[in-house]
């Protein structure tokens, strides 16, 4: 996983398939990321993810709380069909924008 | 009950390392009746949650065994039995509902919708203390059609 920060926003490039194993390590680095950059936005970016399980919404909800409660906006981008599919099951289009 | 034309029956620990290896081993044996790619990834995605559910909500993270029954039926349908012999499920309708979970945290409570949406059928059948089957059934109507 890489991430890039850049005039306060912080940018998650995913990759691999997330899963309930998976999606641990990428929730601690991203939190530890948005506690040390204090972002006014968090990209999180699934182009490079070729696999994802509602584990992922789980993934995108949690990071959406914790930008929230500090003040940042969250977007997701790079979704493929499916995958937004997932998410919109969760009712998140209404919370976070979908690029 | 149908006739299985083929079949397979494994069970592993349910470490959460294996749930991309059992994603794996039913999409390899799903694609011996010749599915679409669309069809192989729904098949995988509903796979995934099954098991996760066994590890997170059957077992609690604690160390138990995963049991996987796999059969193409007649008119190419597919039938993988995910079983558990841990907690069992309460209620059963209750867990069934969108965005119901009790793991907290990070899960979404999407993992039985988001079987329902990619299979045609979903049975649960769940015995308090004794442990939980999740039957997912799919029709394979292959590249061909």
């Amino acid at each position: 996983m890489q991430t890039a920060i850049s005039d306060k926003t912080l940018t998650v490039y995913l990759q691999g398939e997330i899963d309930h194993h998976t999606a641990a390590a990428i929730r601690n680095q991203t939190d530890s990321r948005i506690l040390r950059h204090s972002p006014e936005e968090l990209i999180l970016d699934f182009s490079g993810v070729s696999f994802m399980d509602s584990s992922g919404v789980g993934l995108v909800i949690g990071r959406y709380k914790l930008a929230l409660s500090r003040n940042c906006r969250t977007v997701v981008t790079g979704l493929r069909e499916r995958d937004k599919r997932i998410l919109m099951l969760s009712g998140l289009q209404n919370k976070i924008e979908f690029r | 009950m149908a006739k299985a034309i083929n079949d397979f029956k494994m069970n592993i620990p349910s470490k959460s390392v294996n749930e991309g290896f059992l994603r794996a081993v039913v999409s390899a044996f799903s694609a011996l009746s010749d599915p679409t790619i669309e069809e192989i990834n729904d098949i995988k995605t509903a796979v995934s949650e099954a098991v996760t559910n066994a590890i997170v909500h059957g077992y609690r993270e604690k160390q138990g065994r995963i049991y996987i029954d796999a059969a193409i039926l007649p008119d190419n349908v597919l039938r993988i039995k995910i079983k558990d012999k841990g907690e069992g499920i309460e209620d059963v309708k209750k867990a069934m509902e969108p965005l119901f979970t009790t793991a907290g945290d990070d899960r979404s409570g999407l993992g039985f919708t988001v079987m329902e949406s990619f299979c045609d059928k979903v049975r649960v059948k769940s015995v308090k203390g004794k442990g939980t089957v999740v039957t997912l059934t799919k029709k394979i109507t292959g590249k061909c059609e």
